[in-house]
């Protein structure tokens, strides 16, 4: 079922957690939030479930308007980060609990509950557990009856606050692969929240990244990674470098020399320049180019990442080349020069940066809403 | 050493634990000393009898009646501490409200006042003439001087019992399993009574017992209010202590045992369904 947020506005206490957030969320798709501790995930995530209300805003499922529905009528599956199982109950009983609570008038037969619920374990792969208590199975599990109780009420929409936050690396990966493949097989409009942009970018269709209670951007894996809108974006999402720069006559100039980089149409003034270590090119002979000394080369996995001083006013940078290329800079000077990189101008506000980008998808600079 | 360790069943585990033996020797030592030694001496005592004079002694009609009045008035007032002392513990553990703090303090002066002193200060309010008896007088109840006196002083005595127990535990209650239950769909009531409540039963039933342990045994508080007629109110501690004054120590023996085999019976049965509820959710293994 589709989920539209409308301006939702949610305070506690006088603290404003949510400021104006709008999110349309289309049917069967799996969505991620993904934002630093604090910035309003989990809330957004209550507000959508009726665990919270909101100060001001509307939440549509569908056509009909939820804000005033109660939890027990929005008809969710809610999956919490600690998964408040009932723990003097078993698996089976967990997981048919929300069949059994039904007024008699919708609610199934005993035989055909039971027979659901034992269908959903076998789907979280539980089968043989069904007669265990909470306390005797292992987080992963645990985790596993959490989503297979939510799933039981056949809910319009399936929220998961931090699904895997518990877990180990191991196991969170495992369970990761798993959720996708369920989603596709079950396709529940799924909202799932998380502060690991690995497990966002991995398993989403569309991914929200928030900061301090506001949207940044919404938007595929692919352009989230490939066009932050905003400078919090781009430092939040991947590994990227920003440097102080000025712009002048259309040329970007980085201390006191062009560096090689146009961006025309811009107005002369501070901006900056963010790009991503593997966004760059080396170059012989620094005609207009990046250059400084490296203090430290790390080798990770199959590219080698090489830290360089620029001066001392600036945060030193951090570029990533294949091994054999960096074993041919062995020297101490590196000259080089982004391939793929964007302009935020500081004196603009927060979401209304103007930005350009050089790169052969040029056209998609102004995509990111 | 290695011949201990070769048989397969072993008195104590190894453990990180360290002072098994030591936690142990104390425990033995101290339960004989402050215990086990009085309780053996009563047992002798009442086994010097022989068993059709020790028979007859408990059949005998005053003592069947006041150790019916004893077990039953407790277990009525054990069990309405149950349902308040939860409902208390919830008041307590759940709300905000101005006096809570004091209302805290206030569960536990039953445990610290005498207890002549809340027995007489209850016959007080529940004699005919008194605030609350003089209310129900007209309504042909009477309190004072009935069982029903007796239940009301330890309903008095047990009360903590129960809100002690239960009050940490469901402070640990987590609130998303609550709101668990709703996303699921399950109302109020729903939530409260399958979710909650059993959650809340080993705590409870621990109260409930102590509650009722406590009120088998009470003396001081009820021998005020109870009025103390033969075969209506009169409990079975009273009984022991009127045989002793007689100097009739068989009868009085006899007393205390039946009542020491039933209170122990009682509280083993109540332990072991503890003991069951508990390991079904794995709070203690
Ligand atoms: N019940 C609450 N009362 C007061 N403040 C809250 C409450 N819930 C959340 N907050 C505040 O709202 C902000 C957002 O919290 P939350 O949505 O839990 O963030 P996230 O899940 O992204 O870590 C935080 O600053 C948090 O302190
Ligand atoms: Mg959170």
């Amino acid at each position: 079922m589709e989920v539209r947020v409308q301006n939702i506005r949610k305070e506690f206490g006088r603290f404003p957690a949510l400021e104006d957030v709008s999110l349309d969320i289309r049917s069967g798709e799996l969505i991620a939030l993904l934002g630093p501790s604090g910035s309003g995930k989990t809330t957004l995530l209550r507000l959508v479930a009726g665990l919270e209300s909101p100060t001001e805003g509307m939440i549509f499922f569908g056509e009909q308007d939820a804000s005033r529905k109660s939890v027990q009528e929005r008809n969710i599956g809610f999956v919490f980060q600690h998964y408040a199982l009932f723990r003097h109950m078993t698996v089976l009983d967990n997981v048919s609990f929300g069949l059994k609570v039904r007024p008699s008038n919708r609610r199934p037969p005993a035989a055909e509950i039971r027979r659901r619920a034992l269908d959903l374990i076998d789907l979280v792969q539980l089968s043989g557990l069904e007669k265990r208590y909470p306390g005797q199975l292992s987080g992963g599990q645990r985790q596993r009856v959490a989503l297979a109780r939510a799933m039981a009420v056949e809910p319009n929409v399936l929220l998961l606050d931090e699904p895997f936050g518990a877990l180990d690396a191991q196991v969170r990966k495992e369970l990761r692969k798993w959720l996708r493949e369920i989603h596709d097989r079950t396709g529940h409009t799924t909202i799932f929240v998380t502060h690991d942009q690995e497990e966002a970018l991995e398993l989403a269709d569309r991914v929200v990244v928030m900061s301090k209670g506001a949207i940044e951007q919404v938007g595929t894996p692919d352009e989230i990674y490939d066009h932050p809108v905003s400078p919090f974006v781009y430092g939040f999402i991947g590994q990227s470098n920003c440097l102080n720069v000025t712009l002048a006559n259309g040329e970007i100039w980085f201390e006191d020399r062009p560096i090689g980089l146009r961006a025309a149409n811009e107005p002369d003034g501070t901006a900056t320049l963010y790009f991503r270590p593997h966004d760059i090119e080396l170059i012989d002979g620094c005609g207009g180019c990046l250059a400084g000394l490296v203090t430290a080369s790390r080798r990770v996995a199959g590219t080698r990442h090489l830290e360089l001083d620029l001066g001392r006013a600036h945060p030193s940078v951090e570029i990533e080349l294949p091994p054999e290329r960096a074993t041919s800079t062995d020297h101490t000077r590196v000259a080089f020069r982004p391939t793929k990189w964007k302009l935020f101008r500081k004196e603009e506000k927060r979401g209304a940066a103007q930005q350009r980008v050089e790169t052969p998808a040029a056209e998609l600079a102004r995509t990111g809403t | 050493m290695a011949s201990r360790s070769s048989t397969r069943w072993r008195f104590r585990q190894p453990s990180v634990i360290p002072g098994f033996g030591l936690a142990l020797g104390v425990t033995l030592a101290w339960l004989t000393l402050i215990v086990l030694i009085p309780i053996s001496g009563l047992i002798w005592r009442s086994s010097g009898l022989g068993w059709s004079k020790f028979i007859e002694l408990t059949l005998d009609p005053r003592t069947v009646n006041a150790l019916t009045i004893s077990f039953g008035t407790a277990f009525i007032a054990a069990v309405v501490n149950l349902f308040f002392g939860v409902i208390l513990a919830w008041a307590l553990v759940r709300y905000r409200f101005p006096g809570k703090r004091v209302i805290d303090a206030m569960v536990d002066l039953p445990f610290a006042l005498p207890t002549a002193v809340a027995g007489i200060a209850l016959t007080a309010l529940y004699a005919p003439n008194g605030w609350i008896g003089s209310l129900l007088e007209p309504l042909g109840i009477k309190i004072a001087f009935t069982p029903a006196g007796i239940v009301v002083a330890l309903i008095f005595v047990g009360l903590p019992f129960v809100v002690r127990t239960v009050q940490p535990i469901m402070e640990e209650i987590d609130k998303e399993v609550e709101e668990a239950a709703a996303t699921l769909g399950a109302n109020r009531f729903q939530t409260i009574s399958r979710v909650l409540l059993p959650g809340l039963l080993p705590a409870g039933l621990t109260g409930f017992a102590l509650a009722f342990a406590r009120g088998v045994g009470e003396y001081g508080s009820v021998i005020f209010i109870a009025g103390n007629l033969p075969y209506v109110s009169e409990i079975a501690p009273l009984l022991i202590i009127i045989r002793l004054e007689e100097f009739n120590y068989a009868a009085a023996t006899a007393i205390a045992s039946v009542m020491l085999l039933l209170s122990f019976f009682m509280l083993l049965v109540i332990n072991m369904i503890q003991a069951w509820s508990r390991g079904r959710y794995g709070y203690g293994s």
